[in-house]
């Protein structure tokens, strides 16, 4: 185990070092210059060009500012925001983690517990008009971009029903001294609809996946056999159905994660939280790159991170693997 | 001797596009109490899913019709449902399904499995059922039972797995077993070994076996009876001895014929030509006629069951209408 | 490939699918000649009408028909999604087709390379690419979401190619001294042309997504033009006083998507039913 471990880990930095100088190649490939924008809105005597390349490093050869760049990545130095007073990105980056995180968070929750119950019921009542109905809206779901949904549900419960607000985390009365559970009492409300958003948007790939993998288990022999030894249904969904169900879901955990990333992109931009999909979108209109790659490299990590866990749940739940 | 397990008429459905196909259509046959009966057939014959009827097992959207008939001693199987029919999978019928490595759940240890069904039916603490567990590898004579409480299926070889499914099998100690294919899988030596065990075991436990396979050669010496499937119906039974020795439908005679024999005059193999035709279109009549080599024109219309010798007896128009 | 349109016909999804896609891809291309001219002249004085006999939709905040707008930005969709698609299925079943045949480093350097760029989200590859350009024409646009596309269809090729390789009728073909060229294209190729053709249909849904989420951030198709995602970003601040004109792109969206997936879905099924 202990080896294999080793193995895996090695092979996930292996990744994420590939990811790395791809995602920093690419950016020297395309045509375009990051300053040539800043140099656009403000007019800027070539001098000060020149001084900004320099401090990008932007004069040096490619490969010289991709050893600069990996070094200061090792260093978790992710350069400076062009747009932003030249703030440090990782700066950046950090402060607006924690919304993220709650968000991303809780969308995750309620999207596996929804979805894989969902799923599940579905894969135990086939055929029923009430399954048609479910398979039918988790399909129509998936055929929905975030960012519109968010909009119909802001007009909706915000604007039409005034029931929650529709942007930002806090609300502007919140005083900044105030106690943690009056914070959370006001950032509640301010979550439902993102939350509820991102959560619909990702519902239909769980649900369907869950549906498929419990009624392909369901369908196994091993089901049947237990159901011969006179089992009762609970154990057989989840000790028989459910655990052979479980490999195939782990194995989706890396398409969860850059679904959320990019759902959170557009959810964020719509309700104007202060997270790092909404700092992804306003570095893209203002083309800071330094703020795009820092983002870029961060959900990269935690995809190639995701993977690795999803990885090591897997074996650690299958005994198959273990020995192999 | 009194009878264990008694079916009449029992038919499974399944709807079809066109027609509703009758995999198993008007199966009759009785279990007595501590024999062993031969269901034996090719594949495609309906024998499996004969087996799995008398759990009520069908997959769905199989249906057994409700004029089946399945009795377990005072039982009426086909009026059960939930927590009483669970009382009797496992519990008063043993089933060893022909996929030995599939019928066992890969993220468990064999004593896991084992104290599940124990517990299941039993009303034992954790390490009495554990204790159970163990003896009931050690009498299907699994070597080295204690370590092998701990191991998954994927660690044991084809006879191993296959003596696990037979304990799992025993441990609601059920006074039928249903072995389909036990042997299948293995090779001819562990096969050998396997069939000796079953054997055993039927006789230590008084126990009544239905053996289901399709190699007849494996069945002489150790079915008490025989009971010969084609197409979805019985149709000759007896006793093991003189099915072989005077077989009466020319279905079973062409099964006897395709045996290599080790005594007796050296002759060519025989196989029967063609092969079992599908259950949504099932020929007319006797359902062997298209393939018999004594067809007649009465075969077109459903034989009847006629006396071949005591306690045996054939669905056949050969004797109605032979000189 | 009959057959398999035969059970996706005699599937009542698969068969809503198609009809949807087909009815959506003849008014994209029957339609615009017959509808208002979108640039003749906005109109911000009277800004926004709601939907009348005039204008079926209604008008969006510069008085255009969002009628004609949702039509003409369909077209534009469907033609980014077809594009990217074709591009990225290509490339795939190229790249799977050679990883599986060749086998050894070249096949490990592929998937390698391949499972790193799989851990860059495909919005933030395409952010990547994009963001720099002062204007994004469609064609860039095009070859863009295709060249970030390919990464799931050649891992697909690739297992069925491995699968393929271990069989009888392809080792029997090497054994007879068959050029690779025609171990890949006559006896690899078709046999994986059943799986293609779902991961195509399903990439399509993927991508008119992914054009419109672009458009959306002002990354994608650019504005005059029309487009889905384009037309929700400009209808976004009139939410309150025109929710039609964000409300009809994106239940274009929905409606193209949905039958998409609609055909891929019973496509999946009729193969699992025939083997």
């Amino acid at each position: 185990m202990s080896g294999w471990l080793l193995r895996r880990s090695l092979q996930a930095v292996l990744t994420y070092f590939v990811a790395v100088s791809l995602i920093f190649f690419l950016m020297r490939l395309v045509p375009g210059d990051p300053l040539a924008r800043l140099s656009d809105d403000r007019p800027m005597p070539p001098e000060a060009i020149a001084a900004l390349r320099a401090r990008y490093g932007l004069d040096q050869p490619a490969t010289r500012q991709f050893l600069v760049f990996v070094t200061q990545l090792m260093r978790g130095d992710l350069g400076r925001s062009i747009e932003r007073g030249g703030l440090p990105v990782t700066a950046l980056v950090t402060e607006r983690l924690p919304a993220t995180l709650l968000l991303g968070g809780s969308a995750l929750l309620l999207n596996l517990t929804l979805g894989l119950w969902l799923g599940a019921w579905q894969a135990t009542h086939r055929g029923t008009r009430g399954e048609r109905a479910v398979g039918a809206i988790s399909l129509a779901l998936y055929a929905m971009p975030s960012f519109w949904l968010g909009l119909v549900l802001a007009w909706a419960f915000g604007i039409k029903l005034r029931w929650l607000p529709v942007a930002f985390m806090t609300s502007p009365w919140l005083r900044p001294g105030a106690s943690f559970a009056a914070r959370a009492m006001d950032v509640l409300p301010h979550l439902v609809l993102p939350v509820l958003t991102l959560t619909l948007v990702t519902l239909g790939a769980t649900a369907r996946y869950q549906r498929g993998a419990l009624t392909e288990a369901l369908a196994l022999v091993t089901v049947r056999a237990a159901r011969s030894r006179g089992l009762s249904e609970s154990v057989i969904r989840w000790r028989y159905a459910w655990r052979a169900a479980v490999g195939p879901m782990l194995a989706l955990f890396g398409l969860w994660l850059p679904m959320l990333v990019a759902g959170s992109v557009f959810v964020e931009t719509i309700f104007v939280w202060p997270g790092l999909g909404s700092l992804a979108a306003d570095a893209i209109a203002s083309r800071d790159y330094p703020v795009i790659m820092g983002t870029t490299l961060l959900v990269s990590a935690a995809v190639v991170g995701g993977n690795l866990l999803a990885d090591v749940l897997h074996r650690w739940l299958d005994p198959r693997l273990r020995d192999a | 001797m009194t009878s264990v397990l008694e079916v009449r008429e029992l038919r499974v459905r399944f709807p079809g596009r066109a027609a509703p196909a009758w995999p198993v259509d008007g199966v009759d046959f009785t279990l007595e109490r501590g024999e062993m009966l031969a269901l034996v057939g090719e594949s495609g014959s309906g024998k499996s899913l004969t087996s799995l009827a008398l759990l009520r097992l069908v997959p769905a959207p199989g249906t057994i019709t409700s004029d089946s008939s399945i009795r377990l001693g005072e039982i009426d199987v086909m009026s059960l449902d939930g927590d009483a029919l669970r009382r009797i999978r496992g519990r008063r019928i043993g089933l060893v399904m022909q996929d030995a490595l599939g019928s066992l759940n890969p993220v468990l240890t064999i004593g896991d499995q084992l104290c599940e069904t124990i517990r299941t039916h039993f009303p034992l603490s954790r390490s009495a059922a554990r204790a159970r567990a163990e003896a009931l590898l050690a009498e299907v004579a699994l070597p080295d039972p204690a370590r092998r409480l701990t191991s998954y299926p994927h660690q044991l070889s084809g006879g191993q797995r296959q003596r696990v499914l037979l304990a799992l099998a025993l441990a609601g100690e059920p006074e039928v077993l249903i072995a389909d294919e036990p042997t299948s899988s293995l090779d001819v030596t562990v096969q050998a070994q396997i069939l000796a065990l079953i054997d055993h075991l039927r006789a230590s436990r008084g126990m009544a076996v239905l053996l289901i396979t399709h190699d007849l050669a494996i069945v002489a010496g150790r079915a008490d009876r025989v009971a010969v499937m084609y197409a979805g119906r019985i149709v000759e039974t007896g006793a093991t001895r003189t099915v072989f020795a005077t077989p009466g439908h020319p279905y079973t005679r062409g099964l006897l014929d395709s045996l290599p024999r080790l005594r007796g005059p050296v002759r060519l193999v025989e196989p029967i030509g063609g092969s079992v035709p599908s259950p949504d279109d099932w020929p007319a009549g006797c359902r062997f006629h298209p393939r018999c080599p004594r067809r007649m024109p009465a075969c077109t219309s459903q034989p009847p069951v006629v006396p071949v010798a005591p306690g045996h007896t054939m669905r056949c128009w050969l004797p109605r209408t032979a000189p | 490939m009959n057959e398999l349109g035969r059970r996706l016909w005699a599937d009542p999804a698969g068969r809503a699918g198609t009809v949807i896609l087909l009815l959506l891809i003849l008014a994209v291309i029957a339609l615009p000649p017959m509808l208002p001219d979108h640039r003749v002249q906005p109109d911000i004085v009277r800004g926004a009408q709601p939907p009348s006999a005039h204008h079926l939709l209604g008008t969006d905040n510069l008085n255009r028909d969002v009628f004609a707008r949702v039509v003409r930005g369909g077209q534009i969709s469907l033609l980014v999604a077809a594009g990217a698609v074709l591009m990225s299925v290509t490339l795939g079943t190229l790249v799977g087709l050679v990883a599986g045949y060749a086998g050894g480093w070249v096949d490990g350097v592929l998937m390698r390379l391949v499972d790193a760029t799989l851990a860059v989200p495909r919005l933030f590859l395409l952010l990547l690419l994009v963001a720099a350009l002062e204007h994004i024409p469609l064609g860039i646009l095009i070859l863009s979401i295709g060249a970030t596309g390919w990464l799931g269809t050649s891992r697909l090729v690739r297992a069925e190619v491995l699968r393929l390789k271990a069989l009888d009728f392809t080792r029997g073909a090497v054994a007879l001294g068959a050029r690779p060229s025609r171990v890949i294209f006559t006896h690899l190729l078709p046999n994986v042309t059943g799986p293609l053709a779902v991961a195509t249909t399903l990439a399509v849904g993927d991508v008119i997504l992914l054009e419109a989420g672009l458009s959306f951030l002002g990354l994608g198709v650019q504005p005059p033009t029309p487009s889905w995602g384009g037309m929700i970003l400009d209808a976004k601040p009139y939410i309150v006083s025109a929710p039609w004109s964000s409300l009809a792109p994106g239940a274009a969206i929905v409606l193209t998507v949905l039958a998409v997936n609609l055909v891929g879905d019973a496509l999946s099924h009729a193969q699992a039913e025939g083997g």
